[in-house]
Protein backbone atom coordinates (compact mmCIF):
# COMPACT_ATOMS: atom_id res chain seq x y z
CA UNK A 1 0.00 0.00 0.00
CA UNK A 2 1.29 3.44 -0.86
CA UNK A 3 2.11 5.68 2.07
CA UNK A 4 1.66 8.81 -0.04
CA UNK A 5 -1.52 10.67 0.66
CA UNK A 6 -3.96 10.22 -2.16
CA UNK A 7 -6.50 12.87 -3.02
CA UNK A 8 -10.21 12.07 -2.85
CA UNK A 9 -11.38 12.17 -6.46
CA UNK A 10 -14.94 11.08 -6.05
CA UNK A 11 -17.34 10.71 -3.15
CA UNK A 12 -20.43 8.49 -3.29
CA UNK A 13 -22.85 9.10 -0.46
CA UNK A 14 -25.66 6.75 0.49
CA UNK A 15 -28.66 8.32 2.23
CA UNK A 16 -30.97 5.86 3.99
CA UNK A 17 -32.80 8.21 6.35
CA UNK A 18 -35.54 10.60 5.38
CA UNK A 19 -35.62 13.07 8.26
CA UNK A 20 -34.27 16.57 7.74
CA UNK A 21 -31.24 15.77 9.86
CA UNK A 22 -30.84 12.45 8.07
CA UNK A 23 -30.65 14.09 4.65
CA UNK A 24 -28.78 17.37 5.07
CA UNK A 25 -25.34 16.03 6.01
CA UNK A 26 -25.09 14.15 2.71
CA UNK A 27 -26.30 17.16 0.69
CA UNK A 28 -23.76 19.40 2.40
CA UNK A 29 -20.95 16.90 1.87
CA UNK A 30 -21.89 16.44 -1.82
CA UNK A 31 -22.04 20.16 -2.51
CA UNK A 32 -18.82 20.70 -0.57
CA UNK A 33 -17.11 18.04 -2.67
CA UNK A 34 -18.16 19.71 -5.92
CA UNK A 35 -16.86 23.05 -4.63
CA UNK A 36 -13.47 21.38 -4.16
CA UNK A 37 -13.51 19.91 -7.63
CA UNK A 38 -14.33 16.43 -6.31
CA UNK A 39 -16.94 14.36 -8.18
CA UNK A 40 -20.05 13.60 -6.13
CA UNK A 41 -22.90 11.08 -6.35
CA UNK A 42 -25.73 10.69 -3.88
CA UNK A 43 -27.70 7.43 -3.76
CA UNK A 44 -31.03 7.67 -1.92
CA UNK A 45 -32.38 4.42 -0.55
CA UNK A 46 -35.08 3.31 1.89
CA UNK A 47 -36.50 6.31 3.74
CA UNK A 48 -33.86 8.50 2.14
CA UNK A 49 -36.16 8.55 -0.91
CA UNK A 50 -38.28 10.99 1.07
CA UNK A 51 -35.81 13.64 -0.08
CA UNK A 52 -36.44 12.88 -3.77
CA UNK A 53 -40.22 12.43 -3.88
CA UNK A 54 -41.78 15.63 -5.22
CA UNK A 55 -44.70 15.49 -2.81
CA UNK A 56 -42.58 15.07 0.31
CA UNK A 57 -39.19 16.67 -0.24
CA UNK A 58 -40.28 20.17 0.77
CA UNK A 59 -41.63 18.91 4.08
CA UNK A 60 -38.82 16.92 5.71
CA UNK A 61 -38.91 17.05 9.50
CA UNK A 62 -36.47 16.91 12.36
CA UNK A 63 -37.06 13.76 14.44
CA UNK A 64 -38.10 14.83 17.94
CA UNK A 65 -38.91 11.34 19.22
CA UNK A 66 -36.01 9.04 19.96
CA UNK A 67 -33.51 11.80 19.26
CA UNK A 68 -31.51 11.81 22.47
CA UNK A 69 -29.23 14.59 21.22
CA UNK A 70 -32.01 17.15 20.82
CA UNK A 71 -30.49 19.09 23.72
CA UNK A 72 -28.16 20.46 21.01
CA UNK A 73 -31.07 22.51 19.72
CA UNK A 74 -31.97 24.00 23.11
CA UNK A 75 -29.94 27.19 22.54
CA UNK A 76 -32.33 27.98 19.63
CA UNK A 77 -34.97 28.41 22.36
CA UNK A 78 -32.64 30.44 24.53
CA UNK A 79 -32.11 27.48 26.87
CA UNK A 80 -28.81 25.85 27.86
CA UNK A 81 -27.47 23.10 25.61
CA UNK A 82 -27.10 20.85 28.63
CA UNK A 83 -30.87 20.79 29.18
CA UNK A 84 -32.30 17.44 28.04
CA UNK A 85 -35.32 17.38 25.76
CA UNK A 86 -37.77 14.79 27.16
CA UNK A 87 -38.65 12.37 24.41
CA UNK A 88 -42.36 12.29 25.38
CA UNK A 89 -42.52 16.00 24.57
CA UNK A 90 -41.33 15.20 21.09
CA UNK A 91 -44.50 13.18 20.56
CA UNK A 92 -46.79 16.16 21.17
CA UNK A 93 -48.41 17.25 17.88
CA UNK A 94 -46.62 20.22 16.36
CA UNK A 95 -43.36 19.80 18.27
CA UNK A 96 -41.54 18.20 15.35
CA UNK A 97 -42.88 20.90 13.02
CA UNK A 98 -41.73 23.60 15.42
CA UNK A 99 -38.26 22.08 15.83
CA UNK A 100 -38.06 21.83 12.04
CA UNK A 101 -39.07 25.47 11.68
CA UNK A 102 -36.33 26.55 14.12
CA UNK A 103 -33.74 24.42 12.39
CA UNK A 104 -34.70 25.71 8.94
CA UNK A 105 -34.44 29.28 10.17
CA UNK A 106 -30.95 28.71 11.54
CA UNK A 107 -29.83 26.96 8.37
CA UNK A 108 -31.15 29.76 6.20
CA UNK A 109 -29.01 32.22 8.19
CA UNK A 110 -25.98 30.14 7.20
CA UNK A 111 -27.11 30.21 3.56
CA UNK A 112 -27.94 26.49 3.57
CA UNK A 113 -30.70 26.10 0.96
CA UNK A 114 -33.99 24.22 1.39
CA UNK A 115 -33.92 20.60 0.15
CA UNK A 116 -35.32 21.26 -3.34
CA UNK A 117 -32.97 24.14 -4.02
CA UNK A 118 -30.09 22.11 -2.59
CA UNK A 119 -30.82 19.24 -5.02
CA UNK A 120 -30.84 21.76 -7.88
CA UNK A 121 -27.57 23.28 -6.66
CA UNK A 122 -25.85 19.88 -6.52
CA UNK A 123 -27.27 18.91 -9.91
CA UNK A 124 -26.19 22.22 -11.50
CA UNK A 125 -22.72 21.77 -10.08
CA UNK A 126 -22.39 18.44 -11.88
CA UNK A 127 -23.18 16.20 -8.91
CA UNK A 128 -25.35 13.14 -9.59
CA UNK A 129 -28.54 12.15 -7.80
CA UNK A 130 -29.71 8.54 -7.87
CA UNK A 131 -32.71 6.70 -6.48
CA UNK A 132 -32.51 3.07 -5.32
CA UNK A 133 -34.58 0.77 -7.53
CA UNK A 134 -35.35 -1.73 -4.79
CA UNK A 135 -36.57 0.98 -2.41
CA UNK A 136 -38.64 2.51 -5.25
CA UNK A 137 -40.34 -0.86 -5.78
CA UNK A 138 -40.86 -1.31 -2.05
CA UNK A 139 -42.54 2.09 -1.65
CA UNK A 140 -44.41 1.66 -4.98
CA UNK A 141 -42.83 4.77 -6.46
CA UNK A 142 -42.44 5.61 -10.13
CA UNK A 143 -39.83 7.74 -11.83
CA UNK A 144 -42.41 10.51 -12.33
CA UNK A 145 -42.96 10.72 -8.56
CA UNK A 146 -39.39 11.95 -8.17
CA UNK A 147 -37.87 15.41 -8.51
CA UNK A 148 -36.81 15.99 -12.13
CA UNK A 149 -33.18 16.54 -11.07
CA UNK A 150 -32.80 12.82 -10.32
CA UNK A 151 -30.33 11.43 -12.86
CA UNK A 152 -31.40 7.81 -12.73
CA UNK A 153 -32.96 4.95 -10.81
CA UNK A 154 -30.22 2.40 -10.14
CA UNK A 155 -29.87 -1.10 -8.77
CA UNK A 156 -27.23 -1.66 -6.11
CA UNK A 157 -24.95 -3.21 -8.71
CA UNK A 158 -25.32 -0.23 -11.02
CA UNK A 159 -24.52 2.12 -8.14
CA UNK A 160 -21.28 0.25 -7.48
CA UNK A 161 -20.44 0.43 -11.19
CA UNK A 162 -21.12 4.17 -11.08
CA UNK A 163 -18.74 4.38 -8.09
CA UNK A 164 -15.86 2.75 -9.98
CA UNK A 165 -12.50 4.44 -10.19
CA UNK A 166 -9.35 5.11 -8.22
CA UNK A 167 -9.74 7.67 -5.45
CA UNK A 168 -13.48 6.99 -4.98
CA UNK A 169 -14.89 6.81 -1.49
CA UNK A 170 -18.29 5.39 -0.60
CA UNK A 171 -19.91 6.66 2.55
CA UNK A 172 -23.11 5.51 4.24
CA UNK A 173 -24.80 8.30 6.12
CA UNK B 1 5.60 36.03 1.77
CA UNK B 2 5.85 37.67 -1.62
CA UNK B 3 5.59 36.17 -5.03
CA UNK B 4 6.50 37.56 -8.40
CA UNK B 5 3.25 37.66 -10.35
CA UNK B 6 3.01 39.43 -13.70
CA UNK B 7 6.36 41.12 -13.08
CA UNK B 8 5.49 42.66 -9.74
CA UNK B 9 6.13 41.58 -6.16
CA UNK B 10 2.78 40.62 -4.64
CA UNK B 11 2.05 39.70 -1.02
CA UNK B 12 0.46 36.26 -0.86
CA UNK B 13 -0.20 33.61 1.79
CA UNK B 14 1.24 30.09 1.63
CA UNK B 15 -1.65 28.96 -0.61
CA UNK B 16 -1.07 31.78 -3.08
CA UNK B 17 -4.06 33.97 -2.14
CA UNK B 18 -3.34 37.71 -2.16
CA UNK B 19 -3.13 39.17 1.32
CA UNK B 20 -3.64 42.73 0.08
CA UNK B 21 -6.39 43.05 -2.49
CA UNK B 22 -5.20 46.53 -3.51
CA UNK B 23 -2.08 44.99 -5.09
CA UNK B 24 -4.32 43.26 -7.59
CA UNK B 25 -4.67 44.28 -11.23
CA UNK B 26 -5.89 42.58 -14.39
CA UNK B 27 -2.44 41.33 -15.35
CA UNK B 28 -2.13 39.67 -11.93
CA UNK B 29 -5.53 38.04 -12.48
CA UNK B 30 -4.45 36.71 -15.89
CA UNK B 31 -1.24 35.28 -14.43
CA UNK B 32 -2.98 33.52 -11.51
CA UNK B 33 -5.67 32.21 -13.87
CA UNK B 34 -3.04 30.68 -16.14
CA UNK B 35 -1.39 29.04 -13.12
CA UNK B 36 -4.76 27.62 -12.02
CA UNK B 37 -5.57 26.30 -15.47
CA UNK B 38 -8.43 28.75 -15.92
CA UNK B 39 -9.11 30.85 -18.96
CA UNK B 40 -8.04 32.69 -21.05
CA UNK B 41 -10.19 35.12 -19.12
CA UNK B 42 -13.27 36.26 -21.01
CA UNK B 43 -16.14 38.60 -20.21
CA UNK B 44 -17.87 35.88 -18.16
CA UNK B 45 -14.81 35.48 -15.94
CA UNK B 46 -14.37 39.24 -15.50
CA UNK B 47 -17.99 39.68 -14.45
CA UNK B 48 -17.50 37.12 -11.68
CA UNK B 49 -14.13 38.60 -10.66
CA UNK B 50 -15.52 42.14 -10.43
CA UNK B 51 -18.54 40.92 -8.45
CA UNK B 52 -16.31 39.01 -6.01
CA UNK B 53 -14.16 42.08 -5.41
CA UNK B 54 -17.23 44.26 -4.82
CA UNK B 55 -18.63 41.75 -2.34
CA UNK B 56 -15.30 41.48 -0.56
CA UNK B 57 -15.14 45.27 -0.17
CA UNK B 58 -18.60 45.15 1.40
CA UNK B 59 -17.37 42.43 3.73
CA UNK B 60 -19.99 39.93 2.53
CA UNK B 61 -19.43 36.23 3.23
CA UNK B 62 -19.48 34.42 -0.10
CA UNK B 63 -21.21 31.10 -0.65
CA UNK B 64 -21.85 29.10 -3.78
CA UNK B 65 -25.55 29.68 -3.19
CA UNK B 66 -25.18 33.47 -3.02
CA UNK B 67 -23.15 33.40 -6.24
CA UNK B 68 -25.87 31.45 -8.04
CA UNK B 69 -28.45 33.96 -6.83
CA UNK B 70 -26.35 37.04 -7.61
CA UNK B 71 -27.70 37.40 -11.13
CA UNK B 72 -24.08 37.70 -12.31
CA UNK B 73 -23.63 34.03 -13.08
CA UNK B 74 -25.60 30.78 -12.71
CA UNK B 75 -24.22 27.87 -10.71
CA UNK B 76 -23.69 25.90 -13.90
CA UNK B 77 -21.79 28.76 -15.57
CA UNK B 78 -19.63 29.30 -12.51
CA UNK B 79 -18.53 25.65 -12.57
CA UNK B 80 -17.83 25.88 -16.30
CA UNK B 81 -15.85 29.13 -16.00
CA UNK B 82 -13.71 28.02 -13.07
CA UNK B 83 -13.44 24.23 -13.29
CA UNK B 84 -12.10 22.27 -10.34
CA UNK B 85 -13.17 24.56 -7.51
CA UNK B 86 -15.34 27.46 -8.66
CA UNK B 87 -15.39 29.65 -5.57
CA UNK B 88 -11.81 28.98 -4.46
CA UNK B 89 -10.28 29.53 -7.87
CA UNK B 90 -12.33 32.60 -8.71
CA UNK B 91 -11.48 34.14 -5.32
CA UNK B 92 -7.78 33.49 -5.86
CA UNK B 93 -7.89 35.07 -9.31
CA UNK B 94 -9.90 38.03 -7.96
CA UNK B 95 -7.19 38.66 -5.37
CA UNK B 96 -9.46 38.18 -2.37
CA UNK B 97 -9.06 35.73 0.57
CA UNK B 98 -9.95 32.06 0.27
CA UNK B 99 -13.65 31.54 1.09
CA UNK B 100 -14.01 29.95 4.50
CA UNK B 101 -17.60 28.64 4.41
CA UNK B 102 -18.78 25.10 3.75
CA UNK B 103 -21.63 26.07 1.44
Amino acid sequence: MSTESQAVKKICLIVSKGSLDGVYPALIMANGARMEGIEASVFFTFFGLNALVNKTLDHLKVATVGNSALNMAMPMLGLPMTMPFPTWMGAIPGVSAFATHLMNKEMDKLDIPPVREFLELISDSGGKLFACKLAMDMFKLKREDLCDRVDDVLTVGQFYEESAGEGTHILFT
Amino acid sequence: MTKNIAESEIDVNEEGYLTDMTQWNEAVAEAIAAEEGVGPLGEGHWKVIRYLREQQEKGAALTIRSMGKSGVVTTKELYELFPGGPLKKSSKIAGIPKPVGCI
